[in-house]
Protein backbone atom coordinates (compact mmCIF):
# COMPACT_ATOMS: atom_id res chain seq x y z
CA UNK A 1 0.00 0.00 0.00
CA UNK A 2 1.80 3.23 -0.86
CA UNK A 3 0.96 6.65 -2.15
CA UNK A 4 0.04 5.49 -6.00
CA UNK A 5 -2.17 2.90 -4.94
CA UNK A 6 -4.36 5.26 -3.08
CA UNK A 7 -4.11 7.84 -6.15
CA UNK A 8 -5.49 4.94 -8.54
CA UNK A 9 -8.14 4.06 -6.37
CA UNK A 10 -8.87 7.50 -6.04
CA UNK A 11 -8.91 8.10 -9.94
CA UNK A 12 -10.96 4.99 -10.34
CA UNK A 13 -13.71 6.19 -7.92
CA UNK A 14 -13.95 9.78 -9.63
CA UNK A 15 -14.40 8.08 -13.37
CA UNK A 16 -17.00 5.77 -11.89
CA UNK A 17 -18.99 9.03 -10.61
CA UNK A 18 -18.25 10.93 -13.61
CA UNK A 19 -19.80 8.49 -15.73
CA UNK A 20 -22.94 8.04 -13.35
CA UNK A 21 -22.72 11.57 -13.62
CA UNK A 22 -22.92 11.73 -17.43
CA UNK A 23 -25.32 9.27 -18.08
CA UNK A 24 -27.98 9.39 -15.11
CA UNK A 25 -30.99 11.45 -16.03
CA UNK A 26 -32.86 11.37 -12.79
CA UNK A 27 -32.22 14.30 -10.55
CA UNK A 28 -31.40 12.21 -7.44
CA UNK A 29 -28.84 9.59 -9.32
CA UNK A 30 -26.80 12.56 -10.68
CA UNK A 31 -26.40 14.17 -6.66
CA UNK A 32 -25.56 10.86 -5.57
CA UNK A 33 -22.68 10.84 -8.50
CA UNK A 34 -21.57 13.90 -7.03
CA UNK A 35 -21.40 12.21 -3.60
CA UNK A 36 -18.76 9.77 -5.33
CA UNK A 37 -16.62 12.08 -6.72
CA UNK A 38 -16.42 14.26 -3.95
CA UNK A 39 -15.77 11.45 -1.93
CA UNK A 40 -12.89 10.29 -4.57
CA UNK A 41 -11.09 13.69 -3.76
CA UNK A 42 -11.52 13.61 -0.06
CA UNK A 43 -9.34 10.55 -0.44
CA UNK A 44 -6.59 12.21 -2.86
CA UNK A 45 -6.55 15.14 -0.11
CA UNK A 46 -6.13 11.89 3.19
CA UNK A 47 -3.61 10.38 0.53
CA UNK A 48 -1.34 13.13 0.45
CA UNK A 49 -1.86 14.35 3.83
CA UNK A 50 -0.64 11.04 4.92
CA UNK A 51 2.42 10.83 3.00
CA UNK A 52 3.72 14.40 2.83
CA UNK A 53 2.94 14.28 6.83
CA UNK A 54 1.93 17.34 7.11
CA UNK A 55 -2.18 17.31 8.68
CA UNK A 56 -3.19 20.09 6.90
CA UNK A 57 -4.89 18.03 3.96
CA UNK A 58 -7.13 16.70 6.57
CA UNK A 59 -8.21 20.00 7.25
CA UNK A 60 -8.83 20.10 3.57
CA UNK A 61 -10.82 17.01 4.45
CA UNK A 62 -12.70 18.61 6.73
CA UNK A 63 -13.94 21.66 4.70
CA UNK A 64 -15.28 19.24 2.06
CA UNK A 65 -17.06 17.85 4.17
CA UNK A 66 -18.52 20.45 5.00
CA UNK A 67 -19.10 21.55 0.93
CA UNK A 68 -20.79 18.46 0.33
CA UNK A 69 -23.22 18.58 2.83
CA UNK A 70 -24.23 22.13 1.83
CA UNK A 71 -24.44 20.65 -1.76
CA UNK A 72 -26.58 17.93 -0.85
CA UNK A 73 -29.20 20.45 1.64
CA UNK A 74 -29.46 22.81 -1.65
CA UNK A 75 -29.49 19.81 -3.97
CA UNK A 76 -32.51 17.79 -2.53
CA UNK A 77 -34.15 21.32 -1.83
CA UNK A 78 -34.39 21.88 -6.03
CA UNK A 79 -34.98 18.38 -6.37
CA UNK A 80 -38.09 18.41 -4.29
CA UNK A 81 -39.18 21.80 -5.98
CA UNK A 82 -39.03 20.25 -9.38
CA UNK A 83 -40.75 17.24 -7.64
CA UNK A 84 -43.41 19.31 -6.99
CA UNK A 85 -44.00 21.20 -9.98
CA UNK A 86 -43.97 18.56 -12.40
CA UNK A 87 -44.42 15.30 -10.68
CA UNK A 88 -40.89 14.18 -12.07
CA UNK A 89 -36.94 14.36 -11.09
CA UNK A 90 -35.61 14.49 -14.31
CA UNK A 91 -32.97 17.21 -14.76
CA UNK A 92 -34.13 18.46 -18.32
CA UNK A 93 -37.55 19.14 -16.86
CA UNK A 94 -35.26 21.86 -14.90
CA UNK A 95 -34.95 24.23 -17.80
CA UNK A 96 -38.46 25.82 -16.89
CA UNK A 97 -36.79 27.29 -14.10
CA UNK A 98 -35.61 29.94 -16.18
CA UNK A 99 -38.40 32.05 -16.05
CA UNK B 1 1.39 -6.86 4.79
CA UNK B 2 -1.84 -7.27 6.41
CA UNK B 3 -2.42 -3.49 6.01
CA UNK B 4 -1.86 -3.90 1.98
CA UNK B 5 -4.04 -7.01 2.11
CA UNK B 6 -7.19 -4.64 4.18
CA UNK B 7 -6.24 -2.09 1.60
CA UNK B 8 -6.86 -3.76 -1.47
CA UNK B 9 -10.09 -5.66 0.05
CA UNK B 10 -11.78 -2.07 1.01
CA UNK B 11 -10.26 -0.95 -2.47
CA UNK B 12 -12.60 -3.48 -4.20
CA UNK B 13 -15.12 -2.68 -1.70
CA UNK B 14 -15.11 1.30 -2.77
CA UNK B 15 -15.28 0.64 -6.44
CA UNK B 16 -17.75 -2.00 -6.52
CA UNK B 17 -19.93 -0.20 -4.11
CA UNK B 18 -19.26 2.67 -6.23
CA UNK B 19 -20.55 1.12 -9.49
CA UNK B 20 -23.46 -0.08 -8.13
CA UNK B 21 -24.20 3.36 -6.93
CA UNK B 22 -23.78 4.47 -10.44
CA UNK B 23 -25.77 1.65 -12.09
CA UNK B 24 -28.78 0.88 -10.43
CA UNK B 25 -31.52 2.52 -11.14
CA UNK B 26 -33.50 2.41 -8.35
CA UNK B 27 -32.25 5.74 -6.60
CA UNK B 28 -33.05 3.75 -2.82
CA UNK B 29 -30.77 0.72 -3.83
CA UNK B 30 -28.20 3.57 -5.08
CA UNK B 31 -28.17 5.80 -2.03
CA UNK B 32 -27.75 2.32 0.69
CA UNK B 33 -24.85 0.70 -2.07
CA UNK B 34 -22.99 4.75 -1.64
CA UNK B 35 -23.81 3.81 2.41
CA UNK B 36 -21.39 0.72 1.90
CA UNK B 37 -19.06 2.81 -0.46
CA UNK B 38 -18.53 5.24 2.94
CA UNK B 39 -17.78 2.68 5.27
CA UNK B 40 -15.27 1.12 2.83
CA UNK B 41 -13.43 4.34 2.73
CA UNK B 42 -13.73 5.42 6.24
CA UNK B 43 -11.56 1.90 6.53
CA UNK B 44 -9.18 3.19 3.59
CA UNK B 45 -9.43 6.34 6.02
CA UNK B 46 -8.06 4.24 8.86
CA UNK B 47 -5.18 2.35 7.20
CA UNK B 48 -4.10 6.48 6.21
CA UNK B 49 -3.89 7.06 9.88
CA UNK B 50 -6.55 9.34 9.18
CA UNK B 51 -8.78 8.50 12.53
CA UNK B 52 -10.37 11.38 13.01
CA UNK B 53 -11.78 11.73 9.14
CA UNK B 54 -12.77 8.40 9.23
CA UNK B 55 -15.35 8.99 12.22
CA UNK B 56 -16.55 11.56 10.52
CA UNK B 57 -17.16 9.92 7.75
CA UNK B 58 -18.81 7.69 9.26
CA UNK B 59 -20.99 9.89 11.30
CA UNK B 60 -21.56 12.70 8.46
CA UNK B 61 -22.10 11.16 5.34
CA UNK B 62 -23.40 7.59 6.12
CA UNK B 63 -25.25 8.61 9.02
CA UNK B 64 -26.76 12.34 8.54
CA UNK B 65 -26.57 13.28 4.72
CA UNK B 66 -28.03 9.48 3.69
CA UNK B 67 -30.65 9.95 5.97
CA UNK B 68 -31.51 13.46 4.19
CA UNK B 69 -31.16 11.28 0.91
CA UNK B 70 -33.32 8.13 1.77
CA UNK B 71 -35.79 10.37 3.46
CA UNK B 72 -36.07 12.68 0.16
CA UNK B 73 -36.43 9.97 -1.79
CA UNK B 74 -39.13 8.50 -0.18
CA UNK B 75 -41.09 11.42 0.37
CA UNK B 76 -40.94 11.96 -3.60
CA UNK B 77 -41.79 8.11 -3.19
CA UNK B 78 -40.41 7.32 -6.88
CA UNK B 79 -42.07 4.06 -8.68
CA UNK B 80 -40.84 1.76 -11.23
CA UNK B 81 -42.92 2.83 -13.33
CA UNK B 82 -41.74 6.51 -13.20
CA UNK B 83 -38.51 5.45 -13.30
CA UNK B 84 -38.61 4.63 -17.24
CA UNK B 85 -37.35 1.75 -18.82
CA UNK B 86 -33.79 1.55 -19.04
CA UNK B 87 -32.00 2.46 -22.18
CA UNK B 88 -29.13 0.78 -23.73
CA UNK B 89 -28.11 3.72 -26.41
CA UNK B 90 -24.49 3.98 -27.95
CA UNK B 91 -23.70 7.30 -26.03
CA UNK B 92 -23.30 5.16 -22.33
CA UNK B 93 -21.23 2.59 -24.81
CA UNK B 94 -19.33 5.47 -25.41
CA UNK B 95 -19.61 7.15 -22.07
CA UNK B 96 -18.09 3.91 -20.75
CA UNK B 97 -15.17 3.42 -22.88
CA UNK B 98 -13.85 6.77 -22.12
CA UNK B 99 -13.96 6.29 -18.63
CA UNK B 100 -12.26 3.20 -18.73
CA UNK B 101 -9.66 5.27 -20.88
CA UNK B 102 -9.63 7.95 -18.88
CA UNK B 103 -8.64 5.93 -15.61
CA UNK B 104 -6.21 3.57 -18.06
CA UNK B 105 -4.38 7.01 -19.35
CA UNK B 106 -4.72 8.40 -15.38
CA UNK B 107 -2.86 5.31 -14.20
CA UNK B 108 -0.76 4.85 -16.73
CA UNK B 109 0.53 8.10 -17.58
CA UNK B 110 0.22 9.99 -14.04
CA UNK B 111 1.29 7.71 -11.60
CA UNK B 112 4.63 6.77 -12.39
CA UNK B 113 7.23 8.26 -11.05
CA UNK B 114 5.94 12.13 -11.19
CA UNK B 115 4.21 11.87 -7.83
CA UNK B 116 7.57 10.29 -6.46
CA UNK B 117 9.70 13.17 -7.63
CA UNK B 118 7.12 15.82 -6.67
CA UNK B 119 7.00 14.71 -3.20
CA UNK B 120 10.86 13.96 -3.03
CA UNK B 121 11.16 17.38 -4.10
CA UNK B 122 8.46 19.36 -2.22
CA UNK B 123 8.60 17.13 1.08
CA UNK B 124 11.69 18.59 2.74
CA UNK B 125 11.03 22.18 2.37
CA UNK B 126 7.22 21.82 3.33
CA UNK B 127 8.11 19.31 6.43
CA UNK B 128 10.20 21.47 8.16
CA UNK B 129 7.89 24.86 7.55
CA UNK B 130 4.69 22.29 8.75
CA UNK B 131 6.46 21.46 11.70
CA UNK B 132 6.92 24.52 13.76
CA UNK B 133 2.78 24.29 13.64
CA UNK B 134 2.16 21.15 14.89
CA UNK B 135 1.91 19.97 18.42
CA UNK B 136 4.72 18.14 19.56
CA UNK B 137 3.06 15.23 21.35
CA UNK B 138 -0.28 15.42 19.10
CA UNK B 139 0.38 11.93 16.66
CA UNK B 140 -0.31 12.40 12.78
CA UNK B 141 -4.33 12.10 12.54
CA UNK B 142 -5.19 12.43 16.34
CA UNK B 143 -7.86 14.58 17.21
CA UNK B 144 -5.26 17.21 18.88
CA UNK B 145 -3.63 17.44 15.59
CA UNK B 146 -6.42 18.13 13.27
CA UNK B 147 -8.24 20.53 15.85
CA UNK B 148 -4.54 22.55 16.64
CA UNK B 149 -4.55 22.68 12.42
CA UNK B 150 -8.26 23.64 12.17
CA UNK B 151 -8.61 26.18 15.22
CA UNK B 152 -4.75 28.00 15.22
CA UNK B 153 -4.17 27.94 11.77
CA UNK B 154 -7.44 28.06 9.64
CA UNK B 155 -9.38 30.00 11.91
CA UNK B 156 -10.55 32.23 8.97
CA UNK B 157 -11.66 28.94 6.24
CA UNK B 158 -13.80 27.35 9.20
CA UNK B 159 -15.69 30.62 10.07
CA UNK B 160 -16.39 30.81 6.14
CA UNK B 161 -17.62 27.12 6.34
CA UNK B 162 -20.33 28.26 9.03
CA UNK B 163 -21.47 30.98 6.57
CA UNK B 164 -21.56 28.60 3.87
CA UNK B 165 -23.56 26.38 5.72
CA UNK B 166 -25.81 29.22 7.37
CA UNK B 167 -26.62 29.99 3.04
CA UNK B 168 -26.93 26.84 2.66
CA UNK B 169 -29.84 26.26 5.34
CA UNK B 170 -31.60 29.73 4.01
CA UNK B 171 -31.16 28.86 0.04
CA UNK B 172 -32.50 25.06 0.88
CA UNK B 173 -35.62 26.53 3.06
CA UNK B 174 -36.16 29.10 0.44
CA UNK B 175 -35.83 27.23 -2.35
CA UNK B 176 -38.07 23.98 -1.10
CA UNK B 177 -40.72 26.06 0.47
CA UNK B 178 -41.92 27.80 -2.54
CA UNK B 179 -43.76 30.58 -0.87
CA UNK B 180 -42.45 32.23 2.42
Amino acid sequence: MNLQACLLLSSGLFCVGLYGLLTRRNAIGILLSIEVMANAANLNFVAFSRYSGAGYGQVFALFVLALTVAEVAVGLALVMALFRSHRDALVELASAFRH
Amino acid sequence: MAETILFYIFAIGVLFAGAQVVLRRNPVHGALSLVACFFFLAGTYVLLAAHLIAILQIMVYAGAVMVLFVFVIMLLNLKDEELGTPRRTIWKGIGLVSVVGATGAVAWRGLGSAYDSVLAHGAATQLTDMAKHTLPGAPFGSLKAVAHAVYLNSVLPFELTSLLLLVAVVGAVVVAKGKI
